[in-house]
């Protein structure tokens, strides 16, 4: 028996990446990384910045966020986002606009809590990337 | 009777005038090809961010206590209208379609003597609207240097009428934009976000869900995206109506230009032969007569 499930990115401009094939999908869920293999659970959540780790038998595919809602049901896994980025084509000075972008907003003094740690994050995972 | 000279002139700037539509003409296809595929690729994620929502409303048990963007503050009294329409003209009726739709939308609410107040996106709306409306209108927003339709204007517009629905500023939303069928045929919209409206909910399932955290921070979270989502799919049916109907309207013009430089250049042709024969008479009768 195929090991396989469907994954569908989309942004609101386009279809990102659909793929019939993946045996594994790590995604960054809010209240941590989150593994999904075939017949999991129907699931809805959010994510946070991190990175999508896509497996499939073409092999691994990394794709950083900053935010979205996965929602897994039926062995299809739709992730809506607003931002991503395919890793392996992203160039550096993105990333950096990015970090820098994060750190002017982590700067600010009239931000709450949740948007402090979403945006503390960013940074982290920005800084790991480099 | 126009002179010859008159006529002329008239021909040569009718000429140019068809040459200017044309141009338009082919402009708006070439921009329409692009605004319609955007649109195209845009619909599934409005759709799965709708299922998403349509699941977990489903799923909510007390509806007394979820969240006001989805169940409406319980009151009808104050109606925000957000009116979307073109920064650009000459582009049929377009905008007057909006606009007529809207109309018709704000008197039922007046009679009804409820509070009315007005979001023009886009300049051509807010021309129009100002005669009649115009102290109904709180804000106006244009988005003159974007280019195409990009998801961040339409973020923007989602962020301020929620900063306005959680001032308490007004009960219910409804948007008007034109939802692109074909080339010929554009149909004006009103569609309710504030509260939402829970049209067409047979298909959701009853699977069950689990959820990461709980229901109540995901639809919290969840609502305003949607609504900043439906918005930037109003505006990108929005930009595909605009270059079809802007496209059949400089279409017309072209034909019509067409005919009116035929019907010239036979009254042209006409007061000239009619002034070679009147020439040829005098001649003549000016040799018999000697």
């Amino acid at each position: 028996m195929s090991e396989e499930f469907k994954i569908e990115i989309v942004n609101p401009e386009k279809s990102f990446l659909v793929k019939e094939d993946v045996s594994e999908v790590v995604v960054p869920a809010f209240e941590g990384e989150m593994g999904i293999l075939k017949d999991h659970i129907s699931i809805i959540s959010f994510l946070k910045p991190g990175i999508i780790k896509v497996s499939s038998k073409s092999g691994d595919e990394n794709y950083y966020v900053e935010d979205g809602i996965v929602e897994f049901k039926n062995n299809n896994l739709s992730i809506l986002t607003s931002s991503i980025y395919n890793l392996s084509d992203m160039d550096k000075s993105v990333q950096q606009d990015l970090l820098k972008k994060a750190e002017g907003e982590a700067g600010k003094s009239d931000i709450n809590d949740q948007t402090k740690y979403l945006v503390d994050q960013k940074i982290e995972v920005l800084k790991t990337l480099n | 009777m126009a002179s010859l000279d008159d006529l002329k002139k008239r021909i040569a700037s009718v000429k140019s005038t068809q040459k200017i539509t044309k141009a338009m003409k082919m402009v708006a296809a070439a921009k329409l090809r692009k605004a319609q595929e955007s649109a195209e690729k845009g619909r599934p994620y409005s759709e799965k961010m709708n299922n998403v929502i349509l699941n977990l409303s489903s799923g909510i048990s007390d509806k007394e206590n979820a969240p006001k963007l989805l169940a409406g503050t319980g009151q009808d009294k104050v109606h925000l209208c957000v009116v979307m329409t073109s920064d650009r003209g000459l582009c049929g009726g377009f905008n007057s379609n909006i606009i007529k739709k809207a109309k018709s939308y704000f008197s039922k609410i007046l009679d009804e003597n409820k509070e009315l107040k007005i979001i023009t996106v886009g300049s051509k709306g807010n021309d129009q609207l100002k005669r009649t409306y115009g102290n109904k209108i709180i804000e106006n927003i244009s988005f003159k240097e974007s280019k195409n339709a990009n998801y961040f204007d339409a973020d923007k517009v989602g962020k301020i009428i929620i900063e306005k629905f959680e001032a308490g500023d007004f009960d219910i939303c409804t948007i008007f934009y034109n939802k692109f069928k074909n080339v010929i045929t554009q149909i004006p919209q009103a569609q309710q976000i504030i509260p939402l409206n829970d049209e067409g909910n047979e298909n959701s399932s009853d699977e069950s869900y689990e959820f990461e955290p709980d229901e109540d921070e995901i639809l919290s979270n969840l609502l305003p995206k949607n609504i900043s989502t439906q918005i930037f799919k109003a505006m990108l049916e929005n930009s595909a109506s605009e270059q079809g109907s802007r496209m059949s309207a400089m279409d017309n013009a072209t034909r019509n230009a067409g005919e009116m430089v035929d019907k010239l250049t036979i009254e042209y042709n006409r007061s000239r032969q009619a002034a070679i024969t009147k020439e040829l008479i005098e001649i003549i009768s000016g040799a018999e007569s000697l």
